[in-house]
Protein backbone atom coordinates (compact mmCIF):
# COMPACT_ATOMS: atom_id res chain seq x y z
CA UNK A 1 0.00 0.00 0.00
CA UNK A 2 2.76 2.36 1.01
CA UNK A 3 4.57 1.73 -2.24
CA UNK A 4 1.38 2.27 -4.26
CA UNK A 5 0.94 5.68 -2.67
CA UNK A 6 4.61 6.38 -3.31
CA UNK A 7 4.09 5.53 -6.98
CA UNK A 8 1.07 7.80 -7.29
CA UNK A 9 2.92 10.68 -5.64
CA UNK A 10 5.85 10.16 -7.99
CA UNK A 11 3.61 10.05 -11.06
CA UNK A 12 1.88 13.28 -10.11
CA UNK A 13 5.15 15.04 -9.22
CA UNK A 14 6.79 13.98 -12.47
CA UNK A 15 3.73 15.14 -14.37
CA UNK A 16 3.64 18.63 -12.97
CA UNK A 17 7.40 19.03 -13.07
CA UNK A 18 7.33 18.10 -16.74
CA UNK A 19 4.53 20.56 -17.47
CA UNK A 20 5.95 23.50 -15.58
CA UNK A 21 9.55 23.63 -14.43
CA UNK A 22 11.02 21.51 -17.22
CA UNK A 23 9.04 23.48 -19.79
CA UNK A 24 10.56 26.75 -18.65
CA UNK A 25 14.14 25.45 -18.50
CA UNK A 26 13.88 23.45 -21.73
CA UNK A 27 16.59 23.89 -24.36
CA UNK A 28 15.48 24.45 -27.95
CA UNK A 29 11.93 23.89 -26.71
CA UNK A 30 12.55 20.20 -26.12
CA UNK A 31 11.30 18.86 -22.80
CA UNK A 32 12.57 15.59 -21.34
CA UNK A 33 9.92 12.93 -20.97
CA UNK A 34 10.06 12.43 -17.20
CA UNK A 35 6.96 10.25 -17.09
CA UNK A 36 8.57 7.88 -19.55
CA UNK A 37 11.70 7.68 -17.39
CA UNK A 38 9.47 6.87 -14.42
CA UNK A 39 7.56 4.17 -16.33
CA UNK A 40 10.70 2.51 -17.60
CA UNK A 41 12.52 2.63 -14.27
CA UNK A 42 9.54 1.28 -12.35
CA UNK A 43 9.08 -1.45 -14.94
CA UNK A 44 12.72 -2.37 -14.56
CA UNK A 45 12.79 -2.18 -10.78
CA UNK A 46 9.37 -3.56 -9.92
CA UNK A 47 8.21 -5.69 -12.81
CA UNK A 48 5.56 -5.75 -15.50
CA UNK A 49 2.58 -5.06 -13.28
CA UNK A 50 4.04 -1.92 -11.80
CA UNK A 51 5.11 -0.92 -15.28
CA UNK A 52 1.51 -1.24 -16.47
CA UNK A 53 0.18 0.59 -13.42
CA UNK A 54 2.62 3.51 -13.62
CA UNK A 55 2.32 3.72 -17.39
CA UNK A 56 -1.44 3.72 -17.35
CA UNK A 57 -1.78 6.45 -14.74
CA UNK A 58 0.96 8.65 -16.22
CA UNK A 59 -0.67 8.41 -19.61
CA UNK A 60 -4.10 9.01 -18.15
CA UNK A 61 -2.92 12.25 -16.53
CA UNK A 62 -1.69 13.52 -19.89
CA UNK A 63 -4.93 12.40 -21.53
CA UNK A 64 -7.08 14.11 -18.94
CA UNK A 65 -5.29 17.43 -19.11
CA UNK A 66 -3.90 17.66 -22.62
CA UNK A 67 -5.11 14.76 -24.67
CA UNK A 68 -7.46 15.11 -27.56
CA UNK A 69 -8.17 11.40 -27.48
CA UNK A 70 -8.77 9.97 -23.99
CA UNK A 71 -6.86 6.72 -23.59
CA UNK A 72 -4.22 7.24 -26.25
CA UNK A 73 -1.31 8.21 -24.04
CA UNK A 74 -2.49 5.80 -21.34
CA UNK A 75 -2.20 2.98 -23.85
CA UNK A 76 1.18 4.11 -25.09
CA UNK A 77 2.82 4.58 -21.69
CA UNK A 78 1.25 1.37 -20.44
CA UNK A 79 2.91 -0.65 -23.16
CA UNK A 80 6.25 1.04 -22.57
CA UNK A 81 6.00 0.19 -18.87
CA UNK A 82 4.97 -3.35 -19.63
CA UNK A 83 7.75 -3.94 -22.14
CA UNK A 84 10.40 -2.60 -19.79
CA UNK A 85 9.01 -5.00 -17.19
CA UNK A 86 10.41 -7.86 -19.26
CA UNK A 87 13.85 -6.85 -18.07
CA UNK A 88 12.81 -6.93 -14.45
CA UNK A 89 15.29 -8.76 -12.22
CA UNK A 90 17.65 -9.47 -15.08
CA UNK A 91 19.23 -6.06 -14.68
CA UNK A 92 17.97 -5.18 -11.25
CA UNK A 93 20.77 -3.10 -9.83
CA UNK A 94 21.74 0.52 -9.93
CA UNK A 95 24.01 0.56 -12.92
CA UNK A 96 22.88 3.06 -15.47
CA UNK A 97 23.56 1.51 -18.84
CA UNK A 98 20.49 -0.70 -19.07
CA UNK A 99 17.93 1.87 -17.85
CA UNK A 100 19.44 4.48 -20.17
CA UNK A 101 19.24 2.10 -23.13
CA UNK A 102 15.69 1.10 -22.19
CA UNK A 103 14.61 4.72 -21.92
CA UNK A 104 16.17 5.42 -25.32
CA UNK A 105 14.26 2.54 -26.87
CA UNK A 106 11.07 3.51 -25.05
CA UNK A 107 11.30 7.13 -26.11
CA UNK A 108 11.99 6.14 -29.70
CA UNK A 109 8.93 3.92 -29.58
CA UNK A 110 6.91 6.77 -28.05
CA UNK A 111 8.09 9.28 -30.65
CA UNK A 112 7.42 6.94 -33.55
CA UNK A 113 3.99 6.06 -32.19
CA UNK A 114 2.95 9.69 -31.75
CA UNK A 115 4.29 10.56 -35.19
CA UNK A 116 2.77 7.52 -36.86
CA UNK A 117 -0.64 7.72 -35.27
CA UNK A 118 -1.18 11.43 -34.92
CA UNK A 119 0.96 13.13 -37.54
CA UNK A 120 1.39 10.67 -40.38
CA UNK A 121 -2.34 10.06 -40.41
CA UNK A 122 -2.87 13.78 -40.96
CA UNK A 123 -0.54 13.49 -43.98
CA UNK A 124 2.47 15.13 -42.34
CA UNK A 125 4.89 13.17 -44.48
CA UNK A 126 8.20 14.86 -43.78
CA UNK A 127 9.42 12.13 -41.43
CA UNK A 128 13.06 13.25 -41.58
CA UNK A 129 12.20 16.62 -40.12
CA UNK A 130 10.18 15.23 -37.24
CA UNK A 131 12.86 12.65 -36.51
CA UNK A 132 15.64 15.23 -36.36
CA UNK A 133 13.69 18.04 -34.75
CA UNK A 134 11.59 16.21 -32.15
CA UNK A 135 12.23 12.50 -31.76
CA UNK A 136 16.05 12.38 -31.60
CA UNK A 137 16.53 15.54 -29.46
CA UNK A 138 13.82 14.37 -27.06
CA UNK A 139 15.50 10.97 -26.87
CA UNK A 140 18.88 12.51 -26.05
CA UNK A 141 17.54 14.91 -23.44
CA UNK A 142 15.47 12.15 -21.84
CA UNK A 143 18.47 9.80 -21.66
CA UNK A 144 20.55 12.52 -20.01
CA UNK A 145 17.84 13.03 -17.41
CA UNK A 146 17.63 9.27 -16.89
CA UNK A 147 21.28 9.27 -15.88
CA UNK A 148 20.50 11.98 -13.33
CA UNK A 149 17.20 10.62 -12.04
CA UNK A 150 17.51 6.83 -12.11
CA UNK A 151 19.57 6.55 -8.95
CA UNK A 152 17.12 8.82 -7.19
CA UNK A 153 14.15 6.67 -8.28
CA UNK A 154 16.10 3.59 -7.23
CA UNK A 155 16.67 4.95 -3.73
CA UNK A 156 13.03 5.94 -3.30
CA UNK A 157 11.81 2.59 -4.56
CA UNK A 158 14.18 0.71 -2.31
CA UNK A 159 13.05 2.64 0.75
CA UNK A 160 9.32 2.16 0.12
CA UNK A 161 9.35 -1.43 -0.99
CA UNK A 162 6.61 -3.42 0.74
CA UNK A 163 7.37 -6.40 2.84
CA UNK A 164 4.89 -8.55 0.93
CA UNK A 165 6.55 -7.51 -2.24
CA UNK A 166 9.88 -8.70 -0.92
CA UNK A 167 8.26 -12.01 -0.11
CA UNK A 168 6.89 -12.30 -3.60
CA UNK A 169 10.33 -11.58 -4.99
CA UNK A 170 11.78 -14.51 -3.11
CA UNK A 171 9.04 -16.78 -4.44
CA UNK A 172 9.83 -15.53 -7.88
CA UNK A 173 13.45 -16.50 -7.39
CA UNK A 174 12.55 -19.99 -6.19
CA UNK A 175 10.49 -20.53 -9.32
CA UNK B 1 -3.87 -11.03 1.94
CA UNK B 2 -6.23 -13.86 1.09
CA UNK B 3 -8.37 -11.55 -0.93
CA UNK B 4 -5.38 -10.55 -2.96
CA UNK B 5 -4.62 -14.17 -3.75
CA UNK B 6 -8.13 -14.71 -5.08
CA UNK B 7 -7.92 -11.86 -7.51
CA UNK B 8 -4.43 -12.64 -8.60
CA UNK B 9 -4.06 -11.95 -12.28
CA UNK B 10 -1.09 -12.44 -14.54
CA UNK B 11 0.42 -9.29 -15.92
CA UNK B 12 -0.50 -10.25 -19.48
CA UNK B 13 -4.13 -10.43 -18.49
CA UNK B 14 -3.96 -7.09 -16.78
CA UNK B 15 -2.36 -5.69 -19.90
CA UNK B 16 -5.14 -7.07 -22.08
CA UNK B 17 -7.82 -5.72 -19.75
CA UNK B 18 -6.25 -2.29 -19.54
CA UNK B 19 -5.75 -2.22 -23.30
CA UNK B 20 -9.43 -2.96 -23.75
CA UNK B 21 -10.23 -0.16 -21.32
CA UNK B 22 -8.09 2.33 -23.23
CA UNK B 23 -9.38 1.23 -26.60
CA UNK B 24 -12.96 1.50 -25.41
CA UNK B 25 -12.24 5.01 -24.12
CA UNK B 26 -10.84 5.97 -27.51
CA UNK B 27 -13.79 4.35 -29.26
CA UNK B 28 -16.24 6.08 -26.94
CA UNK B 29 -14.57 9.41 -27.60
CA UNK B 30 -14.92 8.86 -31.32
CA UNK B 31 -18.47 7.63 -31.40
CA UNK B 32 -20.31 9.23 -28.52
CA UNK B 33 -18.14 12.23 -27.72
CA UNK B 34 -17.19 10.76 -24.36
CA UNK B 35 -15.30 13.40 -22.43
CA UNK B 36 -13.00 13.25 -19.47
CA UNK B 37 -14.69 16.22 -17.83
CA UNK B 38 -15.40 14.43 -14.53
CA UNK B 39 -11.86 13.11 -14.27
CA UNK B 40 -10.52 16.53 -15.17
CA UNK B 41 -12.34 18.18 -12.29
CA UNK B 42 -11.11 15.56 -9.86
CA UNK B 43 -7.51 15.41 -11.02
CA UNK B 44 -7.38 19.15 -11.39
CA UNK B 45 -8.11 19.87 -7.75
CA UNK B 46 -5.01 17.87 -6.88
CA UNK B 47 -2.64 18.93 -9.61
CA UNK B 48 -3.53 22.53 -10.41
CA UNK B 49 -2.49 24.16 -7.09
CA UNK B 50 0.90 22.44 -7.33
CA UNK B 51 1.29 23.55 -10.89
CA UNK B 52 0.56 27.13 -9.92
CA UNK B 53 3.25 27.00 -7.24
CA UNK B 54 5.82 25.24 -9.39
CA UNK B 55 5.16 27.66 -12.20
CA UNK B 56 6.09 30.55 -9.95
CA UNK B 57 9.44 28.88 -9.30
CA UNK B 58 9.82 28.20 -13.01
CA UNK B 59 9.16 31.86 -13.71
CA UNK B 60 11.84 32.82 -11.24
CA UNK B 61 14.34 30.49 -12.93
CA UNK B 62 13.52 32.03 -16.29
CA UNK B 63 14.39 35.43 -14.84
CA UNK B 64 17.72 34.06 -13.62
CA UNK B 65 18.37 32.48 -16.99
CA UNK B 66 17.65 35.79 -18.67
CA UNK B 67 20.32 37.49 -16.56
CA UNK B 68 22.87 35.06 -17.94
CA UNK B 69 21.93 35.67 -21.52
CA UNK B 70 25.18 36.58 -23.24
CA UNK B 71 26.47 38.07 -26.43
CA UNK B 72 25.19 35.20 -28.53
CA UNK B 73 21.64 35.77 -27.41
CA UNK B 74 21.92 39.47 -28.10
CA UNK B 75 23.34 38.81 -31.54
CA UNK B 76 20.52 36.45 -32.27
CA UNK B 77 18.06 39.04 -31.12
CA UNK B 78 19.74 41.62 -33.31
CA UNK B 79 19.36 39.34 -36.29
CA UNK B 80 15.75 38.74 -35.45
CA UNK B 81 15.13 42.45 -35.12
CA UNK B 82 16.75 43.06 -38.51
CA UNK B 83 14.46 40.47 -39.97
CA UNK B 84 11.58 42.20 -38.28
CA UNK B 85 12.61 45.53 -39.77
CA UNK B 86 12.54 43.94 -43.18
CA UNK B 87 9.10 42.53 -42.66
CA UNK B 88 7.93 45.82 -41.26
CA UNK B 89 9.34 47.76 -44.19
CA UNK B 90 7.63 45.51 -46.66
CA UNK B 91 4.47 45.69 -44.71
CA UNK B 92 4.75 49.46 -44.47
CA UNK B 93 5.13 49.75 -48.22
CA UNK B 94 2.13 47.58 -48.75
CA UNK B 95 0.20 49.60 -46.22
CA UNK B 96 1.01 52.91 -47.85
CA UNK B 97 -0.13 51.53 -51.16
CA UNK B 98 -3.35 50.30 -49.76
CA UNK B 99 -4.11 53.07 -47.32
CA UNK B 100 -6.83 54.63 -49.37
CA UNK B 101 -8.37 51.34 -50.16
CA UNK B 102 -8.16 50.30 -46.54
CA UNK B 103 -9.93 53.35 -45.25
CA UNK B 104 -12.78 52.75 -47.62
CA UNK B 105 -12.97 49.08 -46.81
CA UNK B 106 -12.77 49.72 -43.10
CA UNK B 107 -15.84 51.84 -43.34
CA UNK B 108 -17.50 49.15 -45.33
CA UNK B 109 -16.67 46.31 -43.03
CA UNK B 110 -16.79 48.26 -39.81
CA UNK B 111 -13.53 46.73 -38.76
CA UNK B 112 -12.90 49.59 -36.40
CA UNK B 113 -15.23 47.85 -34.03
CA UNK B 114 -12.61 45.14 -33.97
CA UNK B 115 -12.32 43.27 -30.75
CA UNK B 116 -11.96 46.09 -28.27
CA UNK B 117 -15.67 45.87 -27.67
CA UNK B 118 -15.63 42.32 -26.33
CA UNK B 119 -15.30 41.69 -22.60
CA UNK B 120 -11.99 40.04 -21.76
CA UNK B 121 -10.48 38.20 -18.82
CA UNK B 122 -6.77 38.09 -18.12
CA UNK B 123 -5.35 34.67 -17.31
CA UNK B 124 -1.92 33.28 -16.50
CA UNK B 125 -0.42 30.27 -18.21
CA UNK B 126 0.33 27.77 -15.48
CA UNK B 127 1.50 24.73 -17.37
CA UNK B 128 2.24 23.53 -20.86
CA UNK B 129 1.86 20.33 -22.81
CA UNK B 130 4.31 17.78 -21.38
CA UNK B 131 5.29 16.43 -24.79
CA UNK B 132 7.10 18.11 -27.62
CA UNK B 133 4.56 17.49 -30.34
CA UNK B 134 1.74 19.84 -29.50
CA UNK B 135 1.31 23.38 -28.28
CA UNK B 136 -1.43 23.39 -25.74
CA UNK B 137 -1.36 25.00 -22.34
CA UNK B 138 -3.43 25.39 -19.21
CA UNK B 139 -4.56 28.79 -17.91
CA UNK B 140 -5.60 29.57 -14.37
CA UNK B 141 -9.14 30.76 -15.14
CA UNK B 142 -12.18 28.68 -15.94
CA UNK B 143 -15.95 28.68 -16.13
CA UNK B 144 -16.10 30.44 -12.76
CA UNK B 145 -14.54 33.46 -14.44
CA UNK B 146 -16.80 33.33 -17.46
CA UNK B 147 -14.55 31.32 -19.76
CA UNK B 148 -16.33 28.73 -21.87
CA UNK B 149 -15.27 26.16 -24.40
CA UNK B 150 -14.41 27.76 -27.79
CA UNK B 151 -13.60 31.12 -26.21
CA UNK B 152 -10.96 33.00 -28.20
CA UNK B 153 -7.61 33.71 -26.58
CA UNK B 154 -5.48 36.77 -27.39
CA UNK B 155 -2.14 38.17 -26.31
CA UNK B 156 -1.15 41.75 -26.91
CA UNK B 157 -2.11 42.29 -30.49
CA UNK B 158 -2.78 38.91 -31.98
CA UNK B 159 -4.76 35.74 -31.77
CA UNK B 160 -3.19 33.07 -29.55
CA UNK B 161 -5.64 30.21 -29.65
CA UNK B 162 -8.90 28.76 -28.54
CA UNK B 163 -10.18 27.19 -25.34
CA UNK B 164 -10.65 23.48 -25.98
CA UNK B 165 -11.77 22.41 -22.51
CA UNK B 166 -13.05 24.58 -19.69
CA UNK B 167 -13.23 23.43 -16.08
CA UNK B 168 -14.31 25.48 -13.11
CA UNK B 169 -10.93 27.01 -12.28
CA UNK B 170 -8.72 26.27 -15.23
CA UNK B 171 -9.01 25.70 -18.95
CA UNK B 172 -6.99 24.10 -21.69
CA UNK B 173 -6.04 26.30 -24.61
CA UNK B 174 -4.81 25.13 -27.98
CA UNK B 175 -2.44 27.62 -29.58
CA UNK B 176 -2.88 28.52 -33.25
CA UNK B 177 0.69 27.32 -33.89
CA UNK B 178 -0.33 23.85 -32.71
CA UNK B 179 -0.02 21.34 -35.50
CA UNK B 180 -3.68 20.39 -35.29
CA UNK B 181 -5.04 23.92 -35.26
CA UNK B 182 -7.05 25.39 -38.14
CA UNK B 183 -8.33 28.95 -38.27
CA UNK B 184 -10.54 30.38 -40.93
CA UNK B 185 -9.07 33.74 -41.85
CA UNK B 186 -9.34 36.49 -44.45
CA UNK B 187 -7.21 39.25 -45.86
CA UNK B 188 -7.95 42.79 -44.71
CA UNK B 189 -7.81 44.44 -48.11
CA UNK B 190 -9.93 42.08 -50.18
CA UNK B 191 -11.68 39.86 -47.62
CA UNK B 192 -10.55 36.74 -49.43
CA UNK B 193 -10.84 33.83 -47.09
CA UNK B 194 -8.24 31.19 -46.42
CA UNK B 195 -7.36 28.61 -43.82
CA UNK B 196 -4.46 29.18 -41.42
CA UNK B 197 -2.92 26.03 -40.05
CA UNK B 198 -0.31 25.53 -37.38
CA UNK B 199 2.69 23.59 -38.57
CA UNK B 200 5.31 22.00 -36.36
CA UNK B 201 7.87 22.43 -39.13
CA UNK B 202 7.47 26.21 -39.08
CA UNK B 203 7.30 26.72 -35.32
CA UNK B 204 11.01 27.43 -34.98
CA UNK B 205 10.68 30.32 -37.40
CA UNK B 206 7.60 31.55 -35.55
CA UNK B 207 5.43 31.13 -38.61
CA UNK B 208 2.15 29.54 -39.57
CA UNK B 209 0.96 28.14 -42.87
CA UNK B 210 -2.02 29.36 -44.83
CA UNK B 211 -3.69 27.76 -47.80
CA UNK B 212 -6.76 27.90 -50.04
CA UNK B 213 -6.48 31.64 -50.57
CA UNK B 214 -8.41 32.53 -53.71
CA UNK B 215 -6.66 35.44 -55.33
CA UNK B 216 -7.11 35.38 -59.07
CA UNK B 217 -5.84 38.88 -59.77
CA UNK B 218 -2.69 38.59 -57.68
CA UNK B 219 -3.77 41.46 -55.47
CA UNK B 220 -2.54 39.97 -52.22
CA UNK B 221 1.07 40.79 -51.45
CA UNK B 222 3.63 39.98 -48.82
CA UNK B 223 2.88 42.03 -45.71
CA UNK B 224 -0.87 41.74 -46.02
CA UNK B 225 -2.69 41.66 -42.67
CA UNK B 226 -4.64 38.51 -41.96
CA UNK B 227 -7.62 38.58 -39.62
CA UNK B 228 -10.08 35.93 -38.53
CA UNK B 229 -12.88 35.65 -41.03
CA UNK B 230 -16.55 36.37 -40.82
CA UNK B 231 -17.47 32.83 -41.80
CA UNK B 232 -15.57 31.15 -38.98
CA UNK B 233 -17.95 29.53 -36.55
CA UNK B 234 -15.60 29.63 -33.58
CA UNK B 235 -13.38 32.67 -33.97
CA UNK B 236 -14.84 36.13 -33.59
CA UNK B 237 -14.51 38.23 -36.69
CA UNK B 238 -11.60 40.62 -37.17
CA UNK B 239 -9.03 39.32 -34.70
CA UNK B 240 -5.55 39.97 -36.02
CA UNK B 241 -3.65 36.74 -36.79
CA UNK B 242 -0.48 37.87 -38.56
CA UNK B 243 1.23 39.21 -41.64
CA UNK B 244 1.83 37.26 -44.82
CA UNK B 245 5.54 36.62 -45.22
CA UNK B 246 5.57 34.36 -48.25
CA UNK B 247 3.12 33.49 -51.03
CA UNK B 248 3.20 30.47 -53.32
CA UNK B 249 0.61 28.44 -55.15
CA UNK B 250 -1.35 25.61 -53.62
CA UNK B 251 -0.86 22.14 -55.06
CA UNK B 252 -3.95 22.67 -57.21
CA UNK B 253 -2.41 25.80 -58.83
CA UNK B 254 -5.68 27.69 -58.39
CA UNK B 255 -5.56 28.91 -54.85
CA UNK B 256 -2.58 30.30 -53.00
CA UNK B 257 -0.68 29.14 -49.97
CA UNK B 258 2.22 30.48 -47.98
CA UNK B 259 3.41 31.44 -44.53
CA UNK B 260 2.29 33.97 -41.97
CA UNK B 261 4.27 35.66 -39.21
CA UNK B 262 2.38 36.00 -35.98
CA UNK B 263 3.02 39.04 -33.75
CA UNK B 264 2.75 36.82 -30.68
CA UNK B 265 5.88 35.36 -29.07
CA UNK B 266 4.50 31.95 -28.22
CA UNK B 267 7.58 30.64 -26.48
CA UNK B 268 7.68 33.36 -23.87
CA UNK B 269 4.00 33.78 -23.40
CA UNK B 270 3.08 34.20 -19.72
CA UNK B 271 -0.26 35.98 -19.70
CA UNK B 272 -3.15 35.88 -22.12
CA UNK B 273 -6.51 37.59 -22.57
CA UNK B 274 -9.58 35.45 -23.02
CA UNK B 275 -12.65 36.90 -24.73
CA UNK B 276 -15.69 35.75 -22.80
CA UNK B 277 -18.10 36.33 -25.67
CA UNK B 278 -18.50 33.34 -27.93
CA UNK B 279 -18.99 33.57 -31.66
CA UNK B 280 -21.90 31.14 -31.44
CA UNK B 281 -23.76 33.39 -29.01
CA UNK B 282 -22.87 36.50 -30.94
CA UNK B 283 -24.47 35.09 -34.07
CA UNK B 284 -27.93 34.95 -32.55
CA UNK B 285 -28.20 38.63 -31.72
CA UNK B 286 -26.08 40.11 -34.44
CA UNK B 287 -26.64 38.24 -37.65
CA UNK B 288 -27.33 41.19 -39.90
CA UNK B 289 -23.76 42.35 -39.54
CA UNK B 290 -22.36 39.14 -40.88
CA UNK B 291 -24.71 38.83 -43.77
CA UNK B 292 -23.53 42.06 -45.34
CA UNK B 293 -20.32 40.41 -46.42
CA UNK B 294 -19.90 37.94 -49.13
CA UNK B 295 -17.25 35.33 -49.06
CA UNK B 296 -16.78 31.97 -50.61
CA UNK B 297 -17.68 29.46 -47.97
CA UNK B 298 -14.41 27.65 -47.48
CA UNK B 299 -13.90 24.51 -45.41
CA UNK B 300 -13.86 25.76 -41.87
CA UNK B 301 -12.28 24.72 -38.62
CA UNK B 302 -11.82 21.15 -37.64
Amino acid sequence: MKSKIMLLVMIVSCFFLQCTLFKSISLASITPNLLLILCVSMGLMRGKKSGIFVGFFSGLLIDVFYGTLPGFYALLYMYIGYLSGFFYKIYYDNTLRVPAAMVAVGDLFYGLAVYGLQFLLRSRLNFGFYLMRIIIPELLVTVIWTVILYRFFYQINHRFQDTDRKERNTIWLVK
Amino acid sequence: MKKKQQFYLKSKHILVLMTLLCVSMIAAAFSAGFSTQGMREMAGTVVIPFEKAINTIGGFLVEVQKDFEDKQALQDENEKLKEKIETLTTENNALIQQQGELARLKELYELDQEYSQYPKVMAKIISKDPGNWYNTFIIDKGTADGIQKDANVLAGTGLVGIVTEASSHWSTVRAIIDDSSNVSAMTTSSSDTCVIEGDLQLIDEGKLRFSQLYDEEDKIQVGERMITSNISDKFLEGIFVGYISEITFDDNNLTKAGTIVSPVDFRHLREVLVITTLKQNLGTGNTADEQTQEGEPEPDEE
